[in-house]
């Protein structure tokens, strides 16, 4: 049954004089090196030059803050239960009056850990997080690391800082 | 007595810059090597020792300096360490009768630019290409280990193999010239009348026996890792691996030297006597050398560019190549020269040869060749 009309037979007869010789295939094998010698290398020369890795790309976690500049996490503990690697881990408590300028809900993250030698970046804590509170930014990824006292990341390391705010494309 | 001093400082001196030449040349041809493959495979190539990764052959003679320099327990000590010793000597002394440029004179003296014009010029080039055959096979057989052997074997094997059809189209050279000065030849070319245009099929059965005589690919044999591991220097590491290693390229260039001279006019370019007119003489024969240079430099590209273009040959094909294929072909065209040149018009003549072997190939492939029946 033929299905479309590409197929190509390929029948390997006897080779021809000139095929025999081999030189005129020497010389367009030669050309086509030739054409590669000038044109454009791809080669990206990765640490200094770095290409863009598509909007949806899974890097650093970054727990984001509100528009007013409060902390949008409330412990509920979803990523921790969602994280099938385990690599997240948090104190939960209780806001005093005064701190709404710091965190939205009632209740907020204390300590809020994330171990970068257990994390798999499946991104399954940003879809369970009700909050929309943690989130894995396209733009950065989580740099090496020489010794295991950097590996887990605390508040420090991952609440948004407001001069510098996280935006994907889609929310601008 | 003055003169002879003079003479032979300007001789030491002459040699001492061919020799920095040679060895700045086939050190740069490493890294231009791997330029050359990255650019055919659009890649960037070396790029991180300085601008452009141009000291890298610094920083890989430091690094094959730097390595342990291992001797086997039951090698032939001696003959281990003359092995790479005598590649890289003969692969040095080749140089010696090319000739370079033509005369000039510097500080009221005048000399040749060439180490020494011997009246068996090419015969020089052979003998020390034939003794280079000794450095791989010393080296190989010294190892007392089965791959260096094998690797050494071939290696001696394919290069006496390919010398004969080597000798045989430089024949025909000689045929043009009556002499085997290089010197002779060259100066029989001046002026355009280069060899390649009386001697294609020379040239091509030349070529094809210098990448072969060079252990370059598609003849890179003595050196298979799925067979031989590494060949004759399996065993050798550091500083002697790498005088193997720069052996090959010395001969590259020298190589190309050779067939610049024999087959490109030798430091002959175009417009020598407008130069000649216009500077003088002296420097006439230093842009006649820089276009000798330039000349081999060309055909180094052209080994590398080969190099990274085509697949190897296997072994039965390489023997077959040489023996069957290439003096036999030679073998015609030293008739066809000969025969030119006794009727007194050897283009002519050259040409229809070559009419005719296309012709005869032909023929023999419709009669006698058996087709497969589709």
């Amino acid at each position: 049954m033929q299905l479309s009309n590409r197929t190509k037979v390929m029948e390997q007869g006897e080779m021809t004089l000139a095929e025999r010789m081999y030189l005129p295939a020497i010389v367009g094998g030669m050309a086509t090196t030739l054409k590669h010698f000038f044109s454009k290398p791809v080669t990206i020369r990765y640490p200094e030059q770095q290409r863009y890795l598509g909007p949806i790309f899974r890097g650093h976690h970054i727990l984001k803050k509100d528009s007013e500049g409060a902390e949008r996490c409330t412990a509920c503990g979803l990523c921790a239960v969602a994280c099938p690697a385990e690599a997240i881990s948090m104190v939960a408590e209780e806001r005093k009056p005064g701190e709404e300028k710091l965190y939205r809900e009632e209740k907020y993250a204390k300590v809020y850990e994330i171990n970068m030698l257990r994390c798999i970046f499946c991104g399954l804590c940003e879809e369970a997080c009700p909050k929309e509170a943690i989130f894995l930014r396209h733009d950065q990824m989580v740099p090496v690391f020489s010794s295991r006292d950097e590996v887990i990341y605390g508040k420090d390391k991952l609440v948004e800082q407001m001069d510098q705010r996280y935006l994907r494309d889609g929310w601008k | 007595m003055n003169l002879l001093t003079d003479i032979f400082l300007a001789k030491a001196a002459f040699i001492g810059i061919v020799f920095a030449i040679t060895l700045g040349i086939a050190a740069y041809s490493t890294y231009f090597e791997r330029k050359i493959a990255a650019f055919m495979q659009d890649r960037i190539g070396p790029d991180r020792a300085g601008p452009f990764g141009i000291l890298q052959p610094l920083a890989d003679a430091v690094k094959m300096f730097m390595k342990e320099d291992f001797i086997p327990a039951n090698s032939n000590k001696w003959l281990f360490i003359a092995g790479p010793c005598l590649s890289m000597l003969t692969a040095l002394m080749t140089s010696a009768v090319v000739p370079f440029g033509d005369t000039v004179t510097v500080g009221g003296v005048t000399f040749d630019l060439q180490g020494i014009d011997v009246n068996i010029g090419i015969l020089w080039v052979f003998g020390i290409v034939s003794l280079g055959v000794y450095g791989i096979l010393i080296g190989g057989w010294a190892s007392n280990n089965k791959y260096s052997l094998l690797g050494a074997i071939r290696a001696a094997s394919q290069n006496i193999s390919y010398e004969l059809a080597m000798g045989l189209a430089i024949i025909a050279i000689l045929l043009f010239t009556g002499s085997l000065s290089t010197k002779a030849i060259v100066e029989g070319q001046q002026n355009g009348h280069w060899n390649i245009f009386y001697q294609p099929l020379g040239f091509l059965i030349f070529i094809i026996c210098a990448f072969a005589e060079c252990n370059r690919t598609p003849f890179d044999l003595p050196e298979c890792e799925t067979e031989l591991i590494g060949g004759y220097h399996t065993e050798y590491s550091s500083m002697k691996l790498g005088f193997y290693l720069f052996a090959e390229y010395i001969n590259m260039f020298i190589s190309g030297a050779v067939m610049a001279t024999l087959y490109f006019g030798g430091y002959d370019y175009p417009g020598v006597d407008f130069v000649t007119a216009q500077f003088g003489s002296t420097v006439a024969g230093f842009v006649g050398m820089g276009a000798l240079i330039g000349k081999a430099l060309i055909f180094v590209f052209i080994f590398m560019w080969v190099r990274w273009t085509l697949p190897r040959f296997r072994y039965d094909q390489l023997m077959g190549l040489g023996w069957s294929g290439l003096i036999p072909l030679s073998m015609y065209n030293v008739v066809v020269t000969a025969f030119g040149i006794l009727i007194g018009k050897p283009f002519t003549v050259g040409i229809a040869g070559f009419a005719l072997l296309l012709v005869g190939l032909v023929v023999y492939d419709q009669l006698f060749v058996k087709k497969k029946i589709a």
